[in-house]
């Protein structure tokens, strides 16, 4: 029992880790990618033309998302284990289920954009 | 009254990965949300950025960008000193952590139209 809280605890840090390099790469180029399409106003149609039918955004944001989805319900585990007095099985459940929506939420929006037709 | 390890750099680069990281984990949905927008109601998400590119809303959105950048530095240093050894200019790495979110809130709120 102790070995397994022990292994699972390790591979949640290592999520933990490898999504946060995936995330590393991902926030240059959002940051980046926003302050350029920032300088010509974003609207729906600016949005739509850059992102809709595009598979390497397609790629991009997919990737972007499931490191998301993965990084941000295990901080926010250790956290509230930190700051709370729920039990470890709550906390895993209540972030699992944060990690869960953020995820249908996002797969929802990117498919969404990446179907779009473009407003020209 | 002395709280001697929070008188240190690091404590307070902890304190802003922690703070960063949970306003994040709120506002990632909340964008995804937003942006979402764009398929299901088109002239809702354009009346949205017209309020985001108010100067009140500017400045938050370039708050958000910092405790973005300031997560992104910070994660590196945390990363640095877990894989790749642990270096005595912990405070250098602080600093330009936190030197480098700024720049880039600051490039953002220059390039804000």
């Amino acid at each position: 029992m102790m070995q397994n809280t022990v292994r699972s605890e390790t591979w949640l840090w290592l999520a933990q880790r490898t999504s946060a390099i995936v995330l590393a790469v991902c926030i240059v180029i959002h940051l980046t990618t926003m302050i350029i399409a920032m300088q010509g106003g974003l609207s729906t149609a600016e949005i739509a033309g850059r992102v809709s039918g595009n598979p390497m955004w397609l790629v991009f944001y997919g990737t972007f998302l499931a490191a998301v989805s993965v990084h941000a319900p295990i901080g926010m585990r250790t956290v509230l284990l930190e700051t709370t007095s729920l039990s470890t099985k709550r906390v895993g459940l209540l972030t699992m289920l944060l990690g869960l929506f953020v995820f249908v939420l996002g797969v929802r929006t990117i498919l969404g954009l990446y179907q779009m037709v473009p407003v020209s | 009254m002395k709280q001697t390890h929070r008188n240190h750099p690091t404590y307070w680069a902890f304190l802003l990965h922690r703070i960063s990281g949970v306003l994040l984990a709120i506002f990632i949905p909340v964008h995804l949300y937003v942006l979402s927008l764009a398929v299901t109601d088109g002239a809702l998400l354009d009346e949205f950025l017209r309020w985001s590119s108010t100067p009140v809303v500017k400045l938050m959105e370039t708050g958000m960008v910092v405790m973005l950048a300031a997560h992104l530095t910070g994660g590196l240093r945390l990363l640095g000193l877990e894989f790749l050894g642990w270096v005595s200019w912990q405070k250098t790495m602080v600093a330009l952590s936190v030197g480098v979110s700024l720049t880039i809130g600051l490039v953002f709120l220059l390039n804000a139209d």
